[in-house]
């Protein structure tokens, strides 16, 4: 005799939890089909560099305002919280070095990661979900025209390579407002701090950081990329693309940060 | 010659096409008629293989649509949009000169705009327009430029998506004669769909009545009228009384 079938109020709450975690898992599924097409089609022709060119611009250049601001604004704050944490057990100097090495190790690829998921995941997947609700992307394949190598190709490539350009960038600017608010504000001695941030400073926390720039700048195209070309249809498709382009590259940027930090530096 | 073997189409529980069979000769203009939302346009997706019949065969030149290089394959084509769906991101000369600024038929960029300006000119737009983006151009000319992109690189088989739609008499009837032109002139294979009974009688070679998800009827256009087919009868008239209901 078989498995007599699970009461009604089992079942219930049940399929409540299952289907989403199958819906979750299917769609885990075709992102990671999805990755490997797209990386695929990396090194293979034809390429468009108008268009890899105009995402350098769109994703690296444009940013790079948001990533100063938030650098500049964080290195300025994590300077009064060092020097209030350190001045309790008189390790004020210590400022300048730890103010470097956070931003240059977590804090200058993580933000700047998440400021660019912001303004780039959510654009490219509105950019390419409302051409796929307006038949755009139809119409490129009818132009045959691979609609992943003419639309998602360049703007991987394109984060992929400008988000670490964005990362030390911001590294500096962060260690910049730390040293502007050393010297206003917590009467640090301008050389002395300056010398302190390069003599404490590793080359190997600065390519941490840029490394894991590269990888978040490949979450975020890859992203938006992916919920555009599966937005539903209508304006609601594409505005519920656009919201999880954004949360899935948020969380999986704060995810893999953790894991390439546990690469980088346990043991 | 496209041959279309008993397609089904569905979405979901709504079944679209169920049992499409059509045969259009080489060179042959067919318009397919018959009322909104009975899958017209879903039988163009399928033939271009935008959307993948569930059931049925679908062959263009005695090939199978889904085998083979698909490039080369749509490279034969050019489509009419119902929306036009230009790219918002390129000039209206872009977007028309679209497959002659990439890919095999790639060509120099002022000779690519030459031939956009004179596609442009075709379907009764100046070269003033050439330098805007479609987001600047009204509805009718939008469907205009989506013409003239269709029809850029010389494609042998041409599909129309409702090329008349949103346009007033005098440029629908300039749009008639240009498809009836592209034709008969450069002896294209061409699928239109319309509602206007002026343009299926400007266009058409052939005519074919789709509802309820299969072809109802099929004829030439001289045999259209008085073919006694209540569904054509119906809708080349214009009643609301009929095998068709009105709300569907
Ligand atoms: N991608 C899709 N997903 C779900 N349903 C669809 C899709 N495409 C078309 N349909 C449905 O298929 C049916 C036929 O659509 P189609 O666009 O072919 O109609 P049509 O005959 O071209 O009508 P019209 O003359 O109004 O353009 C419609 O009911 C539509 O809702
Ligand atoms: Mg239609």
């Amino acid at each position: 005799m078989s498995a007599a079938p699970a009461p009604r109020y089992l079942a219930r709450p049940l399929a409540a939890i299952g289907r989403p975690v199958l819906a979750g898992l299917a769609s885990v599924g075709r992102m990671a089909i999805f990755t490997l097409t797209v990386i695929s089609h990396l090194i293979r022709p034809p390429f468009y560099p108008r268009e890899f060119a105009h995402a350098i611009m769109t994703i690296g250049w444009y940013s790079l305002p948001v990533v100063g601001l938030t650098a500049l604004f964080t290195g300025g704050a994590l300077a009064l919280q060092i020097y209030d944490g350190s001045s309790r057990f008189s390790a004020e100097a210590a400022v300048p070095s730890i103010v470097a090495i956070g931003m240059a190790r977590e804090l200058g690829p993580v933000l700047g990661g998440l400021m660019v998921a912001a303004r780039v995941a959510s654009s490219i997947a509105a950019e390419i979900g409302t051409m796929k609700v307006t038949e755009q992307i139809d119409a490129l394949v009818t132009l045959s025209t691979n609609p992943i190598k003419y639309l998602a190709v360049p703007r991987v490539l394109a984060a992929t390579l400008t988000v670490p350009v964005l990362v030390a960038v911001g590294d500096s600017i962060g260690i910049m407002g730390g040293w502007l608010v050393g010297v206003n504000r917590l009467d640090f001695n301008s050389a002395a701090y300056l010398k302190n941030t390069i003599d404490f400073l590793e080359a190997a926390d600065v390519a941490s950081g840029i490394a894991k720039g590269a990888v978040f700048g490949f979450i975020i195209a890859m992203m938006g990329c992916f919920y555009g070309m599966s937005s539903g249809r209508g304006a609601q498709g594409v505005g519920k693309a656009t919201k999880l382009a954004v949360v899935a590259s948020s969380v999986l940027i704060l995810g893999s940060n953790y894991l390439l930090t546990e690469v980088f530096f346990s043991g | 010659m496209i041959e279309l073997q008993d397609v089904h189409k569905a979405f979901g529980d709504k079944r679209v096409l169920c049992g499409v069979t059509l045969t259009v000769p080489k060179g042959e203009s067919m318009v397919i008629i018959g009322g909104s939302g009975t899958g017209k346009s879903v039988t163009l997706k399928c033939i271009l293989g935008l959307v993948t019949p569930d059931a049925g065969t679908i062959t263009v030149g005695g090939q199978p649509v889904t085998k083979g290089d698909r490039d080369a394959f749509l490279a034969r084509f050019g489509m009419l949009f119902q929306g036009a769906a230009l790219f918002d991101s390129l000039t209206v000369w872009q977007n028309v000169a679209f497959r002659l600024l990439r890919g095999a038929q790639k060509r120099a960029r002022a000779e690519a705009r030459e031939i956009a300006i004179e596609k442009l000119r075709r379907v009764g737009l100046k070269a003033e327009t050439a330098d805007l983006y479609p987001a600047e151009l009204s509805g009718g000319m939008q469907k205009r430029v989506g013409l003239a992109r269709a029809i850029a690189a010389d494609p042998e088989i041409i599909f129309f998506d409702e090329p008349t739609t949103g346009l007033d008499p005098i440029m629908a009837g300039v749009i008639n004669d240009l498809i009836r032109e592209i034709v008969v002139e450069m002896g294209a294979t061409a699928i239109t769909i319309t509602h206007d009974m002026t343009s299926v009688r400007a266009i058409a070679d052939d005519v074919a009545m789709l509802h309820d998800g299969v072809i109802q009827w099929t004829g030439t256009v001289a045999e259209m009228d008085g073919c006694g087919d209540p569904y054509v009868e119906q809708f080349i008239n214009g009643r609301a009384d009929g095998p068709i209901e009105a709300v569907r």
